[in-house]
Order: structure tokens, then sequence, then C-alpha cells
């Protein structure tokens, strides 16, 4: 297995070991990682709850996309960077622990949810973008969406019990 | 006496549950964190919108009655969660100067966001003082921004 190997170069990067060893920089990074993950869920969320019929349905959906997805983006970023420097701080132990382990699974659902509604139902979004109710496959996509965000949050939530 | 408070409150057998029950309080965070995730990515939108920046398609009047809903829907959720996490750890709470602060800013960002409301009953008023709304969207931007980073730090107090 590499991963482990890759986890321990990581964790002995003299990046890793600064914000190992600082009493500011850990926690100002995950203050950073906290706050990009609650704009990309409350901003998913919006969009969502359009898919689903419930918020927004006055807007049309491509309206929405374009107004908050690329914040969504930004934010999600920002939170990928964030999260990775917190990982490389003890990336073993991260990488060892299972709801961390749980919460990439998570993330990865939601990568192949997005995937699977851009490249399908969204393809089509000319025929129902004023729809108040959405097709079916594009209402489960916004449902799984939320589901899978919330497990995010809180098995994020989780590894700072159990991490040992 | 908040010292005397926190050990009382610390002994009573709700709080005693909240601390021996493994699953509650990562949980009750949970819940709190996706609150908090409605209401600053509503209050950007609408924060966004005050400081001119963004949505400009709506006016500021359909953005404020848009978004200020769902703060003062989820609000009652965030403070009941973040009661039950008091109950649970009263002294690393109460004690603390970043919860405080958080506190604070809570306290001022409230009002801010009672303010734009209540003033947006007359639609033009907000359109005629753009740059008290951009003011005004600015600073409780920052405060949200400033509330997460306190609520992160209380950890490490």
């Amino acid at each position: 297995m590499i991963v482990p190997q890759v986890c321990s170069w990581l964790e002995n990067t003299r990046m890793a070991a600064a914000i190992r060893s600082s009493t500011w920089l850990f926690p100002t990074i995950e203050s950073i990682h906290v706050l990009a993950v609650t704009l990309v869920v409350g901003s998913i969320l919006m969009f969502d709850l359009r898919l689903l019929g419930i918020a927004s349905r006055d807007r049309s959906v491509t309206d929405l996309h374009k107004e908050i997805l690329p914040w969504t983006w930004a934010a999600f970023a920002c939170a990928v960077v964030a999260g990775s420097l917190l990982f490389s701080s003890d990336a073993t132990k991260y990488y060892e622990n299972g709801p961390f382990r749980f919460k990439m699974l998570t993330l990865f659902l939601i990568g192949l949810n997005t995937a699977i509604f851009e490249l399908g139902a969204f393809r089509g979004v000319s025929r129902w973008n004023t729809d108040k109710k959405t097709p079916l496959p594009a209402r489960l996509a916004g449902g799984i969406s939320i589901v899978l965000w919330i497990l995010v949050v809180g098995f994020g939530r989780w590894i700072g019990f159990t991490k040992q | 006496m908040l010292p005397n408070f926190c050990n009382w409150l610390s002994n009573t057998p709700i709080s005693l549950k909240i601390q021996t029950v493994l699953w509650i309080i990562p949980a009750v965070q949970t819940v709190h964190i996706l609150c908090i995730a409605i209401v600053i990515s509503t209050m950007a939108m609408l924060d966004l919108r005050l400081a001119g920046l963004t949505g400009r398609s709506q006016s500021v009047s359909t953005a404020v009655s848009r978004w200020v809903p769902w703060v003062w829907g989820t609000l009652p959720v965030m403070l009941l969660t973040g009661c039950i996490l008091i109950i649970g750890e009263p002294t690393r709470e109460l004690m603390n100067p970043y919860f405080r602060a958080k506190m604070a800013m809570l306290a001022i960002v409230v009002a801010i966001t009672l303010f734009v409301h209540l003033r947006n009953k007359d639609a033009a008023y907000w359109e005629a003082r753009a740059s008290t709304a951009k003011l005004a969207g600015c600073v409780s931007l920052l405060l949200w921004v400033g509330i997460i980073a306190a609520g992160r730090w209380i950890a490490y107090y």
C-alpha cells in the first residue's frame, strides 16, 4: 500500500511540522475550513431546495445555478485547501480514523451524485427550467445531496471526538 | 457568582446526561453547525446584495424579504442547540473569552439584521440609503465570519 507512505511523508514535511508546533495555525486553518464548509453547505442547500421545489420556486433553475453554484465551488476549493493542510499535520492518524474515511467516502458519493445530475437531468433543464415541480431525477439529486452534506458535517465533527 | 453557577449547572442531572452519553455533544454540534451554515449563507446573499456586489437583478427590498425569514427561522434552533452545549459544558463555554466575544458579536449582528428588516417595511427605504446598506452588509458579514472563528476557538482556550 502506498497511502500510509504518502501519509508519513506528508506529516514529515516542514509545513506539517509548522502547523503541528504552532499554537494558533491549526485553529486558524480550522476556522477557515469550518467557514468554507458552512458556505458550501448553505449555498448548495439553496440550490437543492429549488430542485425539490421547496424554496425559490419563482426563480428559474438555471438562474440559481448561475447565481449560487460559483460561490459553492469557490468555497469548496477553500475547504479542500484548508482541509488538506489540517490533514497534513497528522496524516496517518486522520487516514486511520473511521469517521474521516466515511467523510471522504461521502464526498465521493456527492461527486458522483453531482456528476449524474449535471450530465443527466440538468442537460434537459430547458424543458423544466421554470417548473415549480421538477422531474424526479432532479428531485432525487437534490434530496440525496442534502442528506449527504449533512453526513459530511456530522462525520467531520465526529472526527474530533474519535481521532487518537 | 458565575463560576458557582457553572459548577451547579454541571452537576444537574441533565448536564451529567449530556456529559456521559458520548454521541450527544457531536450530534448537537452537527445540528448547530448546519444551522450556522443556513444562516451564514443566507446572510451572505443578503449582505452582498446590501453591499451592491451580487444579485442586482433583485431589489434590496426583495432580497431582504427573501433572505431574512430564513435567519429568524433558523436562529431559535441555533440558540437551542447552543444552550444544550452550554448545559453540557458550562465552564468551558461561559468562562471562555472566545465564547463571550462570540455572544457579543451575535448580539450586534442580530440588532443590525433586525434594524435592516424593520426598516424594510418601506420598500424604498434601503434603495434611498445605499451607503448605509453597504455598511450594514459589510459589518454584518464580517461579524458572522468572526462568530464562526470565535466558535471554533472556544475549543482552544
